[in-house]
């Protein structure tokens, strides 16, 4: 726990507390063939300044619906989504997202597909072209600027995504599933440098991921929904030092906690499961 | 065969292919003409209807003629293409134009085109004007109905992107709607080209002689000149194949990006 407690302080000093994120009693009903669905109910979560969060849970327990309500792009909830003191009212350049699919303009190269993050940022052209630049560099991407999409392999325009979302320096990161459709390889290659990224860009992040493996290796808490409504079942805080190793032991032992709350939460699924705190 | 596997050869294998069509039809051609089994009258010999052509050329009638033609027809499809890219846009990017709009178009469209003429002859009178406005209409309908097919189509995932970095309408327009219908568009823009050039010939049927192949053709019919016809009718296909293989050519180098 102390270890818990350290590394909490190191990430509110190195940060300038913004990207701060409140999510409070937020619920969410699809209406589906005229009944009422409930994909949310009353999720409350706050995260803090440059923390990495993993939301993780099986399909259907509405991960990706809280994402898309905290990006902005749906609006029809109850409950309050509050960022750094601003209620989230619509998208904003405050937040950036990364889909499941890399979404990049097909007509575009990869520089004006990551250009496209910056077209109203209240920077000049010249600072726009360096910063473009920095991105593609960041997320190694030099040689390809101007490679079309179709020029690109599935894990090369994820990352060309990635710059898009991180290239106008938002406070908070959004990231769907953005390595759900790689291979194994690429996925854990990505992961690491996404691991990288968020330690040299410092900004808050919540992935959403299905991925045992990658919430663990990446979350500084795992965040488990349950299904059928989706709801917070347990947090858990993942004490383990960075840069990490997929094969520490803590990790490990962790990861299989993680997967023991999924399978009982799909055990009694319908119940509210227990919402606790859990150390690593 | 097995060893021609470059594509300069495959594609000359193509040509040759295409070609197979074609000649045996002039040789059927030539052969009934020179057979007696047709009346030459009716279907003249190649090397007359060659001998006419080397004839309309030197006396300048059929340069004349054919630049009259494409005056017209470029004309008409400009305006029609300008006119048809505004309408198709406005029909799918404004949700108020489509509904106002969209089934009175429908309906309109379902009207076949030489049925205008009539109407336009009254509007317009039979010259020059009332054909180049046959011609607009001919190339507008397949560029509105490609623009709005094409601005309908644009993903709602890449407007998602588009409104997570804030686009305003305009830049939603331009930077989203305009690129993702292009292909579509193009193919609009092909279709109209085509369109115009019947329309062309139709008008210069249909309406007032005046200079032109379709005026050409006619005066051949008038004066029982058959092998001015056959050029006549030669030409236009000329002109259409052309324009289409352009056309193709055009849209190709602007929607690169698609090709993999």
């Amino acid at each position: 726990m102390s270890i818990a407690v350290d590394h909490a302080d190191r990430v509110a000093e190195t940060t300038d507390s913004r990207g701060r994120l409140e999510v409070r009693g937020v619920s969410k009903t699809f209406t589906v063939n005229g009944a009422p669905i409930a994909a949310l109910n009353d999720v409350s979560l706050t995260v803090a300044p440059g923390e990495f969060v993993a939301l993780l849970g099986p399909s259907g327990c509405g991960k990706s619906t809280l994402l898309r309500l905290i990006a902005g792009l749906d609006r029809d909830y109850t409950g309050r989504i509050v960022q750094d003191g601003n209620a989230v009212t619509g998208t904003s350049l405050e937040r950036g997202i990364v889909f499941q699919e890399p979404r990049l303009f097909p007509w575009a190269t990869v520089r004006q597909n990551i250009a496209l993050g910056l077209k109203n940022a209240p920077i000049s052209e010249a600072g726009k072209r360096e910063a473009v630049a920095a991105h593609i560099a960041l997320v190694g991407l030099d040689g390809f600027a101007e490679a079309y999409p179709h020029q690109l392999s599935g894990g090369m325009a994820q990352r060309a995504a990635i710059a898009r979302g991180l290239v106008n320096r938002p406070r908070l990161l959004l990231l769907d599933e953005p390595f759900g459709a790689l291979d194994a390889l690429t996925r854990a290659r990505l992961q690491t440098e996404l691991q990288r990224i968020w330690a040299h860009e410092k900004i808050t992040m919540i992935l959403v991921t299905h991925d045992v493996d990658e919430a663990v290796f990446l979350g500084d808490r795992v965040v488990v929904l349950a299904p059928r409504p989706g709801r917070i079942s347990r947090i858990f805080d993942v004490a383990a030092a960075r840069p990490r190793a997929r094969s520490d032991d803590a990790l490990i032992r962790l990861r299989n906690e993680v997967l023991r709350t999924l399978e009982h939460d799909g055990a009694d699924d319908g119940k509210a499961g227990q919402s606790n705190r859990s150390g690593a | 065969m097995a060893s021609e596997t470059t594509a300069t050869s495959s594609a000359a294998i193509g040509l040759r292919r295409g070609l197979v069509l074609p000649l045996l039809l002039l040789v059927a051609w030539e052969a009934g003409s020179h057979s007696g089994l047709v009346n030459p009258q009716f279907l003249p010999p190649l090397e007359k209807v060659g001998q006419v052509a080397w004839q309309e050329l030197a006396n300048g009638e059929l340069p004349y003629a054919l630049a009259a033609s494409l005056k017209r027809d470029l004309l008409g499809f400009a305006l029609g293409a300008g006119f048809g890219t505004v309408v198709g846009l406005l029909l799918g990017l404004s949700r108020i134009a489509d509904r106002i709009f969209t089934t009175w178009f429908n309906g309109l469209k379902q009207i076949a085109l030489l049925a205008w003429i009539p109407l336009i002859s009254l509007w317009f009178g039979f010259d020059e004007a009332a054909k180049v406005v046959f011609i607009a209409l001919a190339a507008a309908i397949p560029v509105i109905l490609n623009t709005v097919e094409g601005v309908r189509s644009t993903s709602t995932k890449l407007r998602e992107v588009g409104e997570v970095f804030r686009f305003s309408p305009l830049q939603l327009v331009w930077s989203l709607y305009l690129p993702a219908a292009t292909p579509s568009m193009l193919t609009g823009l092909h279709l109209g080209l085509i369109y115009a050039w019947l329309a062309t010939i139709g008008a210069e049927y249909f309406m007032a002689a005046g200079p032109g192949i379709g005026g050409l053709i006619i005066s051949g019919r008038e004066r029982f000149e058959m092998a001015l016809v056959m050029l006549g009718i030669v030409v236009v296909g000329l002109v259409g194949f052309v324009v289409d293989r352009s056309a193709t050519w055009v849209e190709h180098r602007l929607v690169r990006w698609r090709t993999a």
